[in-house]
């Protein structure tokens, strides 16, 4: 029964933290006025990169979908340890004495719901402008959430450890990306299969992308109190 | 006003000196670990260059796995280290795993760089390619490598010590549970790997070639624990100095007051 | 009851020994200005009761419990106002407070009456924080801790930015606290002000605290 009342604890610091995030990216439009268009400009670009060549932007869509992505991740963790540095706005979390982990299971469900709205546009967005089509949409869904579920686990636990440091902005893409090559490559691969690319398993996959995103979200849960302590 | 009791040290954990003399990072030990180690090198590099025979499939590039092999289980025995230590730091608060984990990844930065050149000249001539993205260890290893990069790029942001070790270390924790999944997911994608599939079991190697490759392996464990030592007491000499600086800072702290 | 007992405690800031040795006891009830230069080390000091530093060395205990190994149970119970307001800019005045009464647990039904008693007009409480003045915004960060009614109240020149009005309601409030039982340490490079509301001064420099005021 106490463990019980203590989850309930737990989800309602999180949803506490998560609103509160969101509510101030609603508030300052960054998601929907910046990274939105950002995402989309990158979709356009690659096609001029790739001299608008249908067959090859079709066979490339997964992999230049997912790259978009983690852009966007990186923006969005970015922003999401942002807003907690301004003013010492930090000492909310750590002052009203909740559970670290909670405050990091709310920082991270903030990002992912903002790369889901992202995914939202750019994965239909992709599929018109390189004639790509889904096949599959259970699993392209599914592989949306395990992936972002994991990216942004990691980018907000690699933020929070950049938190503060003059020189963040250029470090937290170092840190980030070669930890996401896995998402990179399981959710391209699934991809490729759920657009009837080349068939390879997708499922598989997926269940790589769910593996990469548990071990994130308990690393995070376990190492956010020492980096809001310390950091 | 009470002088503080304990030592004070910079991170927040007692110092405690294990030196003799402080002053200097070697020792009688690690001078007799240093010529032991080169004159491992030479008689590997005698060995290697001159007796050894070329295989029969690959060549003179056969004699590139003396360097490679045990470099490269020595980088990944020196990031061990770093996410051992990482861990320590973050459940103990342990100084001493903290410069561990610095020192290996130091070391195994440098060595990680080793093994991914000595595999690309090895794959030039066996593959016809410097890169070749279907061999999972090779990738597999670059991604470490950049991971570990980001470890020294954070440790180098400076800062409160106590921070850039708790950084460092949330970093070390994150690299070392990922690597196995990245491991996996390259495995895969790859399909099939291209790796010399581990050329000592299969006995393909003549026996010449293979004792100098334990040779080889010996003496590189010798260079990376001198290494280890090496770099392990500057970074303890570090903490050191500034455990004396600080009783400097706390008198002239202090004398403020005074005034 | 001791509620502040530090004994030697070293604080390090970037390697630098902000609190060089201090000792302070405060009890239950009291309210202590602490006054000093700038750089004497009384926002160290606080922080360090707030349960937010680590001590490097020293003894170091608020409400019972060791700054070394127990800072979190510490931070659930005191009331800090520091030099920045932690408060979100682009979240209301209310909006801001009710997240923080929520992530505390003390029920976000206080929050209009906070702002009420510090006197913060109506038209005020729903514009983003971002857009309030600096003494506006304080006296927002004082109704956080008027909302969490903590045991021990760290509050760091409470009175700077305050007008005169805002220094009076500050007055009210701490001088009600302590009535009820909660205990004030405040900090202020000048006397003034805050002299009026202190049963004790000790003065700080150096990092390190000696009874009396400051001459």
């Amino acid at each position: 029964m106490s463990a019980w009342r203590a989850m309930r604890t737990f989800a309602g610091d999180a949803g506490l933290v998560a609103a509160k995030d969101l509510r101030i990216e609603w508030r300052a439009r960054t998601t929907l006025g910046q990274v939105l268009p950002f995402a989309l400009l990158v979709l356009v670009l690659f096609g001029f990169a790739l001299d608008a060549n249908r067959p090859a932007l079709r066979l490339a869509t997964p992999g230049l979908l997912w790259m978009t992505v983690l852009f966007v991740t990186v923006v969005a963790a970015q922003r999401s340890v942002a807003l907690e540095s301004a003013d010492g706005a930090r000492r909310v979390l750590l002052l009203s004495g909740m559970a670290p982990a909670a405050a990091f299971a709310g920082k991270a469900a903030a990002v992912a719901v903002q790369l889901l709205a992202v995914e939202a546009l750019v994965v239909p967005g992709a599929v018109l402008l390189y004639g790509a089509a889904i096949e599959s949409v259970p699993l392209v869904a599914a592989a949306c959430v395990a992936a972002t579920v994991g990216l942004s686990a990691a980018g907000s636990l690699l933020g929070a450890v950049v938190a503060g440091v003059r020189a963040h902005q250029t470090v937290l893409p170092i840190l980030l990306l070669p930890v996401s090559a896995p998402v990179l490559i399981a959710a391209t691969r699934a991809f490729a299969d759920g657009l009837g690319t080349v068939a390879v398993g997708g499922w598989s996959w997926v269940g790589l992308l769910a593996g990469f995103a548990a071990v994130n979200v308990a690393v995070g849960a376990v190492a956010y109190g020492p980096l809001l302590e310390d950091a | 006003m009470t002088p503080p009791a304990q030592t004070v040290e910079p991170s927040g954990s007692p110092v405690v000196s294990y030196l003799d003399s402080p002053a200097r990072a070697g020792s009688r030990f690690t001078r007799w670990l240093g010529s032991a180690t080169l004159a491992g090198i030479a008689a590997v590099a005698a060995l290697g260059l001159l007796t050894v025979p070329a295989d029969d499939v690959q060549g003179d590039a056969v004699r590139i796995i003396f360097v490679h092999v045990p470099s490269a289980l020595g980088a990944y025995t020196a990031f061990g280290l770093t996410a051992a230590g990482s861990v320590m730091w973050l459940w103990r608060r342990s100084a001493w795993w903290d410069t561990t984990a610095h020192a290996g990844a130091e070391v195994g930065v440098l060595l990680c760089g080793l093994t991914l050149v000595t595999g690309m000249l090895w794959g030039r001539p066996t593959w016809g390619a410097y890169w070749e993205w279907g061999d999972v260890r090779l990738v597999t290893t670059l991604i470490l490598f950049l991971v570990m990069v980001g470890y020294l790029s954070v440790r180098a942001l400076g800062g409160d010590p106590a921070a850039v070790a708790t950084r460092a270390a949330v970093v070390g924790l994150v690299g070392g549970v990922n690597i196995p999944i990245v491991n996996r997911s390259v495995n895969w994608w790859a399909n099939r790997t291209l790796h010399q599939q581990s050329s000592l079991t299969e006995g393909k190697l003549e026996d010449l070639t293979l004792f100098t490759l334990f040779l080889a392996l010996v003496v590189a464990a010798l260079a990376i624990w001198w290494m280890m030592v090496h770099r392990f007491r500057i970074g303890w000499l570090e903490r050191q100095l500034q455990a004396r600086d600080l009783e400097t800072a706390l008198a002239a702290r202090r004398a403020e007051a005074g005034r | 009851m001791t509620v502040v007992s530090l004994r030697g405690a070293v604080v390090l800031l970037g390697g630098f020994p902000a609190l060089a040795g201090a000792d302070l006891g405060v009890d239950r009830g009291e309210v202590v200005l602490v006054s000093g230069p700038n750089g004497a080390g009384k926002s160290t000091l606080l922080h360090l009761c707030a349960g937010l530093l680590r001590p490097a060395a020293g003894q170091a205990e608020v409400l019972g419990c060791d700054l070394d190994a127990d800072r979190a149970r510490v931070r659930r119970r005191v009331g800090l106002l520091g030099h920045d307001t932690s408060l979100y800019g682009d979240l209301s005045a209310a909006e801001n407070l009710r997240v923080w009464a929520r992530a505390c647990r003390v029920g976000a039904a206080d929050v209009g009456g906070a702002l009420d008693r510090l006197g913060l007009p109506a038209r005020l409480r729903d514009v983003p924080a971002a857009r309030l003045s600096a003494g506006q915004r304080r006296r927002v960060a004082l109704a956080a801790i008027v909302v969490r009614r903590p045991e021990l109240w760290l509050l760091d020149e409470p009175h700077a930015g305050l007008d005169v009005e805002g220094r009076e309601i500050l007055d009210d409030i701490v001088t009600a606290a302590a009535a009820a039982g909660a205990t004030v340490v405040l900090a202020s490079h000048e006397a003034g002000p805050a002299a009026g509301l202190a049963t004790r001064t000790l003065a700080m420099a150096g990092g390190t605290l000696t009874p009396g005021p400051t001459t």
